[in-house]
């Protein structure tokens, strides 16, 4: 058994969110350059500011973007790992807190949906996924989402009988909607199969892939570069100004599902990709 | 890219120049305000109140930046997605608002009071958030300061960039 102390979870917490929305993961990066080679035109000076937006994140160290999400916490807590100071979700929204204030981010979460609306001014209660893990670690990624993507994310419980097409055609219909809303050029994070909730995580826990690195499973890295290949040729391109590059990557998960199921969940994000993680 | 110089209040003569894919450099005061604001805004205007704000010939900034640190004026500040807006959008252009500033499609009523209204919606790019706050020189609040993020703030611009995305003339860059 190993202990695990409430600071250790306060402060990685914190400086994952807070590091997370200043740098970028450098796939996602190197991405961005290679799109920016690929377009012309007002599509290329768009990228150009976005590229230079990481620099000068940087350097002024502020936020890339003013959207600083509603942080999306994954935790994989190993069996082996103990933990005395009370609830383990107190220390992660004490992290969350901290990096909002000391980081200059933005309160982006309301307490209650419809109703009342009321800034809570701290990013807290953020969403937070408890997995449970052999071993003795801890492994924190914090992922801020931001809502202009989010908001074009869209989950359909297909038929059986849709199969490959409708699942295809589910996918380009929720990235023609979202048009230039999301930030393009996107990362599409699709899960497939599981159920209602699980296809959902699935399309969330895509994003946190590298950039472009396919699926383990040679029929489903056929379907993601198949998928890419047609949402470019959408035409979209940066911020829906028209373009080559609409998407980065495809990520697809899947998982098995009902006999009488077939949930499809695709999961839009915008191109300041951001997450960041750390194995305790 | 050429790249133009324009001043705020936004006139009608130049405001007819403007065509979509022009690259302008937007200069002078500007004011900020998203969802929460615009619905003050239209309750306001319903219940005959004065508003906090000019309109006529303004341009309005769909942004709510993060804090500012020690030493900037302002932090992050991108657009957010302006389609939140539309519903509260053609009042405010028939009262003399002539220009927005934000991100992703506009309805078919916004477009067409931008015709109407001889008005015009620019696109900022998303996500470059740090690289348009070094375009915003000063910042002050001027209503609502309870919406935090939210309040209405009124900027001056320097050089800031912008995309003309839909002009006075039906022109849609998301339609061509």
């Amino acid at each position: 058994m190993r202990k695990i102390s409430k600071s250790e979870i306060v402060k990685a917490v914190k400086e994952l969110y807070t590091k997370a929305t200043v740098i970028l993961p450098q796939d996602v990066s190197e991405a961005l350059k290679k799109a920016y080679m690929q377009e012309k035109g007002i599509a290329k000076e768009i990228l150009w500011q976005i590229i230079e937006n990481q620099e000068i994140a940087l350097e002024d160290n502020i936020p890339l973007c003013q959207d600083t999400g509603i942080p999306v916490i994954f935790i994989e807590w190993g069996v082996e790992v103990v933990y005395e100071e009370g609830e383990p979700l107190d220390a992660i929204y004490e992290g969350v807190k901290s990096a909002t204030k000391e980081g200059y981010l933005r309160a982006s979460v309301v307490n209650d949906p419809i109703f009342e609306r009321k800034n809570t001014t701290d990013n807290t209660p953020c969403i937070v996924h408890f997995e449970l893990k052999k071993g003795d670690k801890v492994k924190i990624t914090v992922a801020p989402k931001g809502a202009g993507s989010e908001n074009m994310s869209a989950l359909k419980m297909l038929r059986p009988a849709d199969g490959l097409q409708g699942v295809l055609n589910f996918v380009l219909d929720t990235v023609k909607k979202a048009n230039g809303n999301p930030c393009p050029p996107i990362v599409v994070g699709v899960g497939v199969g599981g159920n209602f909730e699980i296809a959902a995580l699935l399309a969330k826990k895509a994003l946190l892939r590298k950039v472009g690195e396919p699926n383990k499973n040679p029929k489903y890295a056929e379907l993601e570069r198949k998928l890419l290949e047609e949402i470019n040729s959408l035409g979209i391109g940066p911020m829906g100004v028209g373009g080559g590059v609409t998407a980065l990557a495809v990520h697809i998960e899947y998982y098995p599902c009902h006999i009488a199921s077939l949930p499809v969940a695709v999961n839009i994000q915008c191109h300041s990709a951001r997450h960041a993680e750390v194995e305790l | 890219m050429m790249k133009r110089k324009i001043q705020t209040p936004l006139t009608d003569e130049v405001i007819e120049t403007l065509k979509i894919g022009d690259i302008v450099l937007i200069n002078g005061y500007v004011y900020t305000a998203r969802d929460a604001a615009h619905k003050r805004l239209i309750e306001l205007i319903e219940m005959d109140a004065p508003l906090p704000i000019p309109l006529n010939g303004q341009i309005i900034y769909y942004v709510g930046p993060t804090p500012a640190p020690e030493g900037k004026v302002i932090g992050s500040a991108g657009p957010t997605t302006s389609s939140r807006m539309d519903p509260y959008t053609p009042l405010l252009l028939s009262l003399g608002l002539k220009g927005m500033i934000g991100k992703g499609k506009r309805s078919k009523e916004v477009k067409d009071a931008i015709k109407k209204y001889k008005a015009v919606y620019f696109l900022a790019t998303g996500g470059a958030g740090a690289f348009l706050s070094r375009h915003i020189v000063s910042v002050e609040e001027i209503a609502f300061s309870e919406l935090l993020a939210e309040s209405i703030k009124k900027l001056l611009f320097k050089d800031f960039p912008a995309i003309v995305a839909i002009d006075c003339h039906g022109g849609d860059i998301f339609e061509r």
